[in-house]
């Protein structure tokens, strides 16, 4: 009896350890980027290297933003990302209900096609994409970056498999009462869905902050570079300045990594749904 | 009649965005990799001439493209298996009754999953260094000599997949974990009774009963690793010797730094052809297991 305990409190320490173990290995260059950010410029390449700075400073922030411009770069991060999740939520909204709740003919061949569709790599579209948007002007604007990205399968899926538990009884009851098809869909539609709504709205917000070759192809100039390609960028030609590169580095994932913390349930949530059927 | 309209109207302004900005694109590229577009093309279209399969022979006589293939199997067939078995891993101790914290840790390990790629990237290029890194740093207290990380042909490649295995594990942790969580716990109850140990329940009801979800994270692990890009774009710009070249990054030089953009189309369509292939083969092998 006591050896079958000792064995199972063995057998507990051994679990919790190894989650020790791999969360610090999760979370060490993160919380290095953070300390070597306020380390003094050279101070991160001395042996042994140094794990907390010596002497804080914001040195390295104040530069980045003075004179590397990085505030304009974030700006620009934030207008996309936003842009993005706003007008796609709803584009996407609009199609995945009328694709669950508003029938139409050749609905379901239509979607078919689009579900298929989701084995094509963006990337194959980027070479002609880029002509496009050079017919339309688009190209180094915001514009060449939001425009694509205003549908999405994922979104449209995602949105229809939540719309498919709105009664019709609902929908036709608001019919008969006479509201319109826009009053119906703002007004009882919208509200109906807003859990998958929030799920949809942090996974595009992130994608669209995080997202980097599509940008990088698209802004050719650094007025429009939106953070990741500025840091890119930044990396190639400060290679040297450590410390500058991990202040970048912070001012870059800190938005996307507070808005999980803070959203956390609905962005795991949307994963889920996301890889039942993709 | 009316609600037809309506579910149109509905459904419109994101099928003209998909098709516009999707469906023609996909379809351009494919016409794109039988021409020579290239810099005269983009300067005066007149200049476009029909070429045939030439853009994929001649591919397959460009040494860099073969090596550049090499790089992203390389890259999958190592990153894959070893990323989808650190997910499980984290998955299986995450779900053991003995875990504490369990909130805690699943956000922790998830973490790396919601950063910037570029930015933990730019993070891992300075972990890696050789002297001043951390990498070497924790290798050392365990005996090991330096690893010249980037500076060696056959390090780098290595490098990259460590980092995009920290990077990417905790995603299909989250799939597997609830993969686990729907097995039903009687299974293992009567295999206790029967005397089975830890190993033989994890060998004869865990993976069984995981194979399909094996099957979707293997499906979309395999996709996405073969989308390799950004990583040696801002790690090694494909160097020493190219050896982080991978397919995309050579697509992305053919296309938007040789402007060769009918040949980089047919490197596009080269590399979804062996994605569906990949694809398909895990397909097959899971149907013949009976994993689908």
């Amino acid at each position: 009896m006591t050896r079958a305990i000792g064995e199972s409190r063995m057998h507990a320490l051994i679990i919790n350890a190894a989650l020790v173990l791999l969360a610090l290995i999760a979370l060490a260059p993160l919380l290095w980027m953070l300390s070597a950010s306020f380390m003094p410029v050279g101070a991160a390449s001395h042996l042994p290297p140094p794990l907390l700075p010596a002497r804080a400073t914001l040195d390295n922030y104040r530069e980045l933003f003075a004179r590397i411009g990085i505030g304009h770069y974030f700006i620009n991060s934030l207008i996309v990302a936003c842009a993005i999740t706003m007008l796609s939520l709803l584009v996407n909204t609009m199609a995945g209900y009328a694709f669950a709740k508003l029938p139409f003919r050749g609905r379901e061949r239509i979607f078919a096609v689009l579900l298929a569709a989701l084995v094509i790599p963006a990337q194959v579209t980027m070479l002609p994409l880029f002509l496009i948007m050079k017919q339309l002007h688009l190209v180094n604007s915001y514009g060449g970056v939001v425009v694509p990205a205003l549908a999405t399968v994922f979104g449209i899926f995602l949105v229809r498999q939540y719309a498919r538990s709105i009664p019709d009884e609902l929908i036709e009851a608001a019919r008969i009462d006479g509201a319109g098809e826009l009053r119906i869909f703002f007004q009882i539609v919208m509200p109906m869905l807003k859990p998958v709504l929030v799920t949809l709205a942090i996974f595009t917000f992130l994608g669209a902050w995080n997202d980097f070759m599509w940008p990088l192809i698209v802004l050719t100039d650094t007025s429009h570079y939106t953070l990741p390609v500025a840091l890119a960028s930044l990396s190639r030609e400060h290679i040297q300045d450590v410390e500058m590169m991990m202040a970048g580095a912070v001012i870059t994932v800190l938005p996307v990594l507070t808005l999980f913390l803070v959203l956390q349930r609905y962005y795991i949530q949307g994963l889920l749904l996301g890889s039942v059927k993709t | 009649m009316k609600s037809t309209r309506i579910g149109w109207l509905f459904a419109s302004p994101a099928l003209i965005v998909l098709g516009l900005f999707f469906g023609v694109p996909v379809l351009a590229a494919f016409g794109l990799s039988f021409t020579d577009f290239d810099l005269y093309a983009l300067a005066d279209l007149r200049n476009l001439r029909f070429a045939g399969v030439n853009n994929y022979t001649d591919l397959l006589q460009t040494p860099l493209f073969w090596k550049s293939l090499a790089n992203t199997f390389y890259f999958v067939g190592v990153g894959v298996p070893l990323s989808i078995a650190v997910s499980l891993g984290a998955a299986l101790l995450l779900h053991a009754p003995a875990a504490r914290a369990k909130g805690l840790f699943r956000t922790a390990l998830f973490a790396p999953v919601v950063t910037t790629v570029v930015a933990v990237a730019v993070i891992w290029k300075y972990l890696f260094h050789t002297s001043y890194g951390l990498v070497n740093w924790a290798l050392a207290h365990l005996g090991v000599a330096p690893v010249d990380w980037f500076g060696d042909a056959h390090w780098a490649m290595p490098a990259i997949i460590l980092f995009a295995v920290w990077k990417n594990f905790g995603y299909n942790m989250v799939i597997l974990l609830a993969g686990l969580q729907g097995i039903p716990q009687d299974l293992y109850e009567a295999a206790r009774i029967d005397g089975a140990s830890r190993w033989r329940q994890f060998l004869h009801i865990t993976l069984p009963m995981l194979g399909p979800v094996l099957m979707v994270v293997g499906v979309i692990t395999i996709s996405g690793y073969f989308q390799l890009f950004a990583e040696p774009y801002v790690m090694t710009q494909g160097e020493p010797l190219q050896s982080t070249v991978s397919v995309l990054y050579f697509m992305f030089d053919e296309g938007f730094k040789w402007w060769n953009l009918g040949r980089a189309s047919a490197v596009a369509f080269l590399l979804f052809a062996i994605i569906l292939g990949a694809t398909a083969l895990l397909l097959r092998f899971g149907r013949k297991r009976d994993l689908l």
